[in-house]
């Protein structure tokens, strides 16, 4: 191949699709996020191992099914998916242009994430008060680390994009805030998909008898 | 529980003489560092020109000093270790004082020794090699390194505030839990390796992003160097190794801190899950640290036998499989364990397997130098004297992975003896190659071949007098980690000859240190920039590089392209034939240092359980996020006069 066929083909391929791919800042960017959510998956990996091993391993405390309780849990569900839908959805607003319909829908998906972390405090605390907490049982302490660190994430991504939408406001869609938006928007679906493992591992598995 | 029984720890460790003298000194050391900063007038220096600095070339420098400094720590601990089992009933060390000694010298060579000298590698050749300008993100690349700064010295700290971690490098539970590791210094072991962790991962994305997305025009992954392809490979495994490390260390913290359960026995704990997540990484960062190393024994043996490297498809297909297999091969690290007959016989036979792709790769560079013009430089000696070790070190790697014959040499010293030779024989030998090899593209001269040539003789012959001993000792039943042993066992000869040998390795450090210092003065100055008649990318520019390191970026048509262009093109690299344009440059930044430090307050905070100052750490690094994400001012444009200029003062003509 010579290198002016590569040099064509090079462009090509890099042929700006959209305004967060139109900068080499923002490619490498996007690229070395998705390279960081394969290290974070691979970090929860290893929890969802860690909590499968001793998920039986109750002790004296609670077991999964005498713990869990479906309204929550699905209540949970549903917002995190919600938001992802909502934050897919500012992606696409900030690609047509409209920063004031990509910050609105950016408020929505995080006024979601507040929820559904508002409503795992809420769950945590009703375990913990009922003398289920993580020093009870090793079910207990890879329960509360494994759906713990997905909150820690979820609440980080809250900070974050709370960030992120208040730049959009001041600094406007540009090619150095796009990138941003769209990589915020990643991490969150990513927590999405996390949670629905934690939906089928944690929550389904433990209340199917 | 246990935990209320625990004494108070002391703030600062001070019972030990040795200890107290450390103590004097480092204060001591740091006296003088801050006068003669103060008084050269230094600070401002420090603080522009290292401490906020992004360049990849400087970065890689603060990691070989790094890396150079653990090397001596790490080799004083091995020293009084050795001298303390060198006769039988030693006296020099207390037991408590010997296992803190194994634990911290285990750690600080793995991790502050090995990965640092692997960065630093990195650093300084893969942009050059790629005809690159810097990594993907410099800024992160800033980052990893403080990371791995503040990692160090949290656990170097360790030594004179709080105490060591002593339960062994590995900290395996219900060891290292509160009941039986009391006190901070299996906290100081979790949070330094937490922190510089993260640097780890972080340069492993970083890497492997500028790999596939930055490479000069025309070269395509198969025109590569094949260190650069070494570091995909580490990368790759960092990626993907990491983050295990990440929650084993992340679980028994919550033990420890939180009164968790995942390691104990009590309370349904499962401590072998501990062991499992330790080696899926533990086993891959084996071939983290030794991939660099066949990448730079293949730039050096192809360099200095004036040949291409044989074999070079098979070369890469090599790396990339034992960068698969490394991830199949951890239970071998615990058959005793009892997993089980077909657990062990899969994880044996997936060890076994990775002797082929690195057979394959000790041929090929024995047919490199085949029919080569070789020149017997310092950086080839490391690279041949690694060959021998590395044929012992296979074959008893391919001993212990027999599964049940591994029964027999679990945790002996014949252990000790294999993995220091296939570490010391191969990633050492290897970092100390690129070290003489590079040396005049980071500092610009060379370092001195009498003197290196004396520091590896005296290394390569102290090494097997040490090590050699010690596979008969693993035979006659001395199993590590035990701090002294009777008279009568038949052990006395051997484990004085092994220390001997330590001491003649140690002799050899001083050389190198003294071949730097003595250089540094009178060392010949490389004005060519090609000191070595090399092959690749980095050879064609000046010693040191310009901080933007290509003026213009060369087009490659051919492997090995700067031996190419000197072979067909008068020693001119395909340029495009364009004027120089002004080149786009990240700007410094003090964010990354305050960063880690920020961590470092943190992990303190932990280590004591003060929970104030932790906070106070993540708010620190919370702040740093914030600033750095409101940040727009980030790079700048290098103006083409000044690109001249340089290039000008560099005798080279920017047509």
């Amino acid at each position: 191949m010579t290198i002016a066929h590569e040099t064509v083909l090079r462009q090509s391929h890099e042929e700006p699709h959209s305004l967060e791919y139109s900068t080499s800042g923002g490619r490498l960017k996007i690229l070395g996020f998705w390279m960081f959510l394969a290290t974070d998956l691979v970090l929860f990996g290893c929890l969802f191992a860690t909590y499968l091993v001793v998920r039986t391993h109750a002790a004296t405390g609670p077991t999964e099914g005498q713990l869990f309780d479906v309204p929550t849990f699905t209540a949970e569900t549903l917002i995190l998916l919600t938001s992802s839908f909502t934050c897919g959805l500012g992606t696409r607003e900030m690609r047509r242009g409209s920063r004031g319909g990509a910050v609105s829908l950016l408020i929505i998906t995080v006024l979601l994430g507040l929820s559904f972390v508002g409503l795992e405090v809420n769950e945590f605390v009703k375990y913990t008060s009922s003398g289920a907490n993580v020093q009870t049982s090793a079910f207990l302490s890879a329960f509360f680390v494994l759906v713990g660190t997905h909150g820690c994430h979820v609440s980080m991504g809250i900070l974050w994009m709370t960030s992120i939408l208040l730049q959009l406001m001041v600094k406007g869609i540009s090619q150095v805030t796009a990138p941003k938006v769209f990589v915020v928007g990643l991490y969150w679906h990513f927590l999405d998909v996390v949670w629905v493992y934690i939906y089928t591992v944690v929550y389904l598995m433990g209340v199917i008898k | 529980m246990l935990r209320g029984d625990v004494q108070p720890t002391p703030f600062f460790v001070t019972g030990d003489p040795m200890i107290l003298a450390s103590d004097v000194l480092i204060a001591l050391t740091l006296v003088g560092i801050v006068a003669a900063l103060t008084y050269f007038k230094k600070w401002k220096w420090l603080w522009r020109e290292w401490l906020t600095t992004v360049d990849h070339k400087k970065i890689g420098i603060m990691y070989l000093i790094a890396a150079l400094l653990m090397m001596f720590r790490g080799g004083v601990d091995a020293e009084l270790m050795r001298t303390q089992l060198a006769l039988p009933n030693g006296r020099l060390l207390q037991p408590e004082h010997y296992d803190q000694i194994f634990t911290t010298h285990g750690t600080v060579m793995i991790l502050f020794m090995a990965m640092p000298f692997i960065f630093a590698m990195m650093n300084i050749a893969v942009p050059l090699q790629i005809g690159a300008r810097d990594v993907a993100f410099p800024y992160l690349n800033a980052i990893s390194f403080w990371m791995f700064f503040f990692g160090a010295m949290l656990l170097n700290l360790s030594f004179v505030i709080g105490g060591s971690p002593d339960a062994g490098w590995v900290s395996y539970p219900p060891l290292s839990e509160t009941p039986f590791s009391p006190g901070p210094g299996e906290n100081f072991y979790l949070l330094a390796l937490q922190t510089s962790g993260i640097g780890s991962i972080a340069t492993g994305i970083n890497f492997l992003v500028t790999i596939f997305k930055m490479r000069a025009p025309g070269m395509t992954l198969m025109r590569m160097p094949l260190f650069v392809w070494s570091i995909i490979g580490t990368s790759v495994l960092i990626i993907f190794a990491f983050p295990a490390l990440t929650v084993a260390l992340a679980l028994i913290l919550f033990d420890r801190l939180m009164g968790a359960h995942f390691f104990t026995i009590l309370q349904g704990g499962v401590p072998m899950m501990y062991i499992n997540l330790f080696w899926i990484w533990g086993h891959p960062e084996v071939y983290i640290v030794i991939l660099p190393a066949f990448g730079i024994f293949s730039e050096v043996v192809s360099t200095f036998s004036k040949k291409r490297t044989f074999g070079y498809s098979s070369m890469v297909a090599s790396i990339m499989a034992i960068s698969v297999i490394s991830y199949l091969v951890w239970a071998h690290h615990f058959f005793t364990m009892g997993a089980g007959p077909g657990v062990n016989a899969f994880f044996a036979i997936a060890s076994m397997c990775v002797g082929i792709p690195t057979g394959v790769k000790v041929f090929n560079w024995l047919f490199t130098m085949y029919q080569g013009r070789i020149r017997l430089t310092t950086a080839m000696m490391w690279a041949i004297g690694f060959i021998p070790n590395f044929a012992i070190g296979g074959a008893t790697g391919i001993m212990l992975a027999a599964a049940p014959a591994d029964y027999q040499y679990h945790n002996s010293y014949f252990l000790i003896a294999h993995f220091h030779q296939v570490l010391i024989g191969g990633v050492v030998y290897g970092m100390l190659a690129g070290m003489y090899y590079w040396w005049p593209k980071m500092f610009g001269f060379i370092l001195d071949d009498r003197l290196g040539k004396a520091a590896f003789w005296l290394f390569n012959i102290g090494f097997y007098v040490c090590f050699l001993p010690q596979y008969q000792l693993g035979f006659m039943g001395m199993t590590r980690r035990i701090y002294t042993y009777p008279a009568g066992m038949g052990w006395t000869t051997l484990n004085l000859i092994s220390t001997i040998g330590a001491y003649i390795m140690g002799i050899g450090f001083v050389f190198i240190v003294l071949d730097v210092l003595y250089s540094a003065w009178r060392g010949e100055r490389d004005v060519t920039g090609d000191p070595w008649d090399a092959r690749t990318l980095e050879w064609s520019l000046p010693s040191p590089a310009p901080h933007y390191n290509f003026a213009k970026i060369p087009v490659i048509t051919a492997r090995d392209a700067w031996w190419v262009a000197k072979q067909e093109n008068h020693g001119k690299l395909n340029e495009p034939d364009e004027p120089i344009a002004p080149i786009h440059m990240p700007k410094n930044s003090g964010v990354p240092f305050l960063f880690a430090l920020a961590f470092f307050v943190g992990g303190f905070g932990l280590v004591w359980e003060w929970y104030w100052l932790a906070a106070l750490g993540l708010a620190g690094v919370l702040l740093c996020l914030v600033t750095r994400s409101w940040d727009y001012n980030t790079d700048y444009y290098v103006p083409v006069e000044e690109i001249e200029h340089t290039e000008m003062a560099l005798r080279r003509s920017p047509t």
